[in-house]
């Protein structure tokens, strides 16, 4: 008969393990109960699972981002689902206005337009959006920026039919990316050049694992955003054709090493 | 193209076409629903059952459900049909066939026999006739066996890909895992990066690492980087040590368009990776992943159910003969399978179908966290799918993916099921960790201890990064 083992009870074991643990975040060397894992490690696993649920299905307080922004106008818009079950199941309606919302909007002729959406972790959104909108105003310098749009059910593409309906030349949407257990509160940028209907995830930049644990830090994504927005609005296009022509954008849709190499 | 009926307790149920009776009849998942194509009502689900019961199987290579001169897969469906291996069944029912399958006369032999005979679509129709015990019993039955530098699908046996995933592909990083993977037993099926930066240079570094990981502790495993097909041919170009060449494949032309591949790029890395003659023991050489939604992910369902979509791309899978085919089951995500239950109905679907196509079926039992699943729904996935026959699992460390950023099987529930279930790791394998002294008088795998050779030999040569 074996007895159950863990391998952090041998001081070699424990050693190798440690310095193994320093290059990776994934969750090796647990030990064993018989075939399962330490209830240490089952609870840990379920925690972080419980983070990521939580980050999914708590609703987006609005109000607060808004008072967040504030003195930034803010404007509050739904997409066209009208749950959190809903908009999990039809990610088509995600990417629409509501008819009230909709009428909501009216034409600034500006070059710029922030939509702030919950996407799959509003935890994201309500801990990181508003200090990346602040970052992100002197890296734009001379360039008119709309009426921020908050909006609640939203996946990246509703960008569209706001930019459209604003008349922006470029719509920069800052969403909630899906949250893994490690990370729940990653947020993404996504810039679209003369957003509409029609507009392909293709022509779109990203930014993406902006958060505190590892990713990328506001400073950082701003600068790139910056870089962005400038020449994609000097060329007139967003997506492919502005990618891979400067290592900095390399580096921001990577995802950023867990520690710094030895 | 005709118009489809039946009458049950004074109602008429009407379908349009086969494809709508093949959408009607799928249980309820949120893909189709999605894509507009579920039955109206509860009834209709079971009339749509009723209807396809009675349809002759020669039905499906008559009313194609995918055009044949806009899809070159639904012309290789049709152009490689075996009609002599047909035979035996051609006079059946779907329903009859479901029964066939159930009968004892459907044994290992036959069912192998038949295998070519069968479309994706005749496959599809009948697993929407059976229930989860049925699609169970018969996968059971059913043996398909691939090689490499390990045998995989042998009954009895249970393989797993070691999947050492890194948020930014640090070699070090990538080792523990494999290491960690290792002193579970995991690995027989393959160990595979899902490569965090997806390009040639990046992936020519993980794959000569690997390479040498293996050679240095003389796994009997082959290695893989799960880059785009066309990287893989640029690699092996390059002079690189690739064992496998990985893609994802979809049912339809249009489908496969969107992962950038077609049939004919496919027959040309597996010419590629055969001119290396790194097998061992076989030379399938092909790795393909799959899973339900892929072909409405990417505009390319024709209108067609997600369940038969998903069979079809193992008509592609076939005609390569892959080593491995795993269906990614929950990572697609709730729109297209909603909560525990849709997932562990595909999951025994696709592996049921892939194995009575031929195919050598393993799964990536997960779920993504905007799902209504939890690790719970994968210990019934992954226990069903064992006592399935199921060839090969995916196992990460901890049951999280670090770089993907979802939840699969950990190395602790391979050994979960190789204590259940008595099943043992691929031959080669097996005696590779018997010489490592890594298994217990029992067969099982021992826990790591501080004289553990593995853990000795790679302290003093592979962490020093």
């Amino acid at each position: 008969m074996s007895t159950p083992t863990k391998p952090v009870t041998n001081d070699g074991q424990h050693a190798l393990w440690d310095r193994l643990r320093a290059r990776t975040s994934a969750r090796i060397g647990l030990g064993r109960v018989g075939t399962a894992l330490p209830l240490d490690e089952v609870l840990k696993f379920q925690f972080a699972h419980a983070a990521a649920r939580d980050a999914v299905h708590t609703p987006l307080d609005m109000a607060a981002l808004a008072h967040d922004l504030a003195p930034l106008p803010t404007l509050l818009l739904a997409s066209a689902a009208p749950d959190r079950a809903t908009y999990l199941r039809r990610p088509d309606l995600g990417r629409q206005l509501s008819a009230e919302s909709a009428a909501l909007i009216t034409p600034e002729r500006c070059d710029l337009v922030f939509v702030i959406g919950d996407g799959l972790s509003a935890t994201a959104v309500q801990q990181h959006a508003a200090p990346l909108v602040r970052a992100c105003l002197p890296e734009l310098v001379g360039l008119s920026i709309g009426t921020i749009m908050l909006v609640q059910e939203a996946r990246v593409a509703v960008g569209d039919p706001i930019g459209a309906a604003m008349g922006a030349r470029m719509s920069i949407v800052l969403i909630g990316e899906r949250p893994g257990l490690s990370v729940a509160d990653s947020l993404g940028i996504y810039l679209t050049y003369a957003p509409g209907p029609g507009r392909m995830d293709s022509e779109r930049n990203c930014i993406s694992n902006i958060h505190g644990h590892g990713g990328l830090d506001y400073a950082a994504a701003a600068r790139t955003l910056g870089w962005l927005v400038r020449e994609g609005l000097k060329r007139g296009l967003t997506g492919i054709g502005l990618k891979d022509e400067r290592p900095a954008l390399e580096r921001s849709s990577a995802q950023p090493p867990i520690l710094p190499k030895p | 193209m005709g118009v489809y009926q039946c009458d049950h307790h004074g109602q008429r149920f009407r379908f349009n076409s086969l494809r709508e009776v093949m959408a009607h009849a799928s249980p309820l998942r949120s893909g189709d629903q999605l894509a507009g194509l579920a039955a109206p009502t509860a009834a209709a689900r079971v009339a749509a059952r009723y209807v396809l019961a009675d349809l002759p199987l020669g039905t499906f290579l008559e009313d194609l459900l995918v055009p044949y001169e806009s899809d070159e897969v639904s012309r290789l469906i049709v152009d490689s049909h075996d009609k002599a291996a047909f035979a035996p069944v051609r006079h059946l029912s779907v329903g009859g066939l479901r029964d066939w399958l159930l009968s004892p006369e459907a044994d290992t032999a036959s069912l192998r026999a038949v295998a070519a005979g069968l479309t994706p679509e005749m496959v599809a129709a009948v697993s929407k006739l059976m229930r989860n015990q049925d699609l169970i019993l018969v996968a059971a039955k059913c043996e398909n066996v691939t090689a490499f530098r390990s045998t995989i699908g042998l009954k009895g046996r249970l393989s797993s890909r070691l999947q050492p995933n890194h948020p930014s592909d640090d070699p070090a990083g990538i080792a523990a895992s494999i290491l960690d993977g290792l002193l579970h037993g995991a690995g027989d099926a393959t160990i595979g990066i899902n490569p965090a930066l997806d390009n040639v240079p990046n992936a020519m570094a993980l794959v000569a690492m690997l390479d040498e990981l293996r050679e240095r502790y003389a796994i009997p495993t082959q290695t893989c980087v799960l880059t785009h097909v066309t990287n893989t041919l640029a690699m092996i170009e390059q002079g690189a040590p690739v064992d496998l060449v990985f893609q994802s494949v979809a049912g339809s032309e249009k489908a496969n368009n969107g992962f950038g591949v077609s049939l004919s790029v496919l027959a040309e890395a597996m010419d590629a990776a055969h001119s290396l003659k790194r097998g061992t023991v076989g030379d399938n050489v092909m790795y393909f992943e799959t899973g339900q939604g892929a072909a409405l992910s990417g505009d390319g369902h024709h209108g067609v159910d997600q369940q038969t979509m998903e069979t079809r791309a193992y008509a592609v899978a076939r005609a390569f003969k892959p080593l491995i085919v795993n269906t990614v089951v929950g990572f697609i995500g709730p729109e297209y399978l909603f909560d525990g239950k849709q997932i562990i109905r595909a999951g025994l679907e696709d592996h049921f179908c892939g194995k009575l196509m031929g195919l050598p079926m393993g799964c990536d039992v997960c779920y993504t966290n905007h799902a209504e699943a939890d690790q719970d729904d994968m210990d019934v996935l992954m226990t069903l799918l064992v006592n399935a026959g199921c060839g090969f699992l995916i196992a990460v460390p901890g049951a999280d993916d670090v770089m993907l950023n979802y939840q699969s099987l950990s190395f602790h529930d391979i050994l979960y099921l190789r204590s259940l279930m008595k099943v043992q790791p691929a031959p080669e394998f097996e005696a590779w960790l018997e010489s490592m002294d890594m298994l217990t008088p029992g067969r099982q795998i021992r826990a790591p201890e501080p004289s553990s050779r593995l853990a000795r030999l790679f302290d003093q040569q592979g962490a020093r990064g």
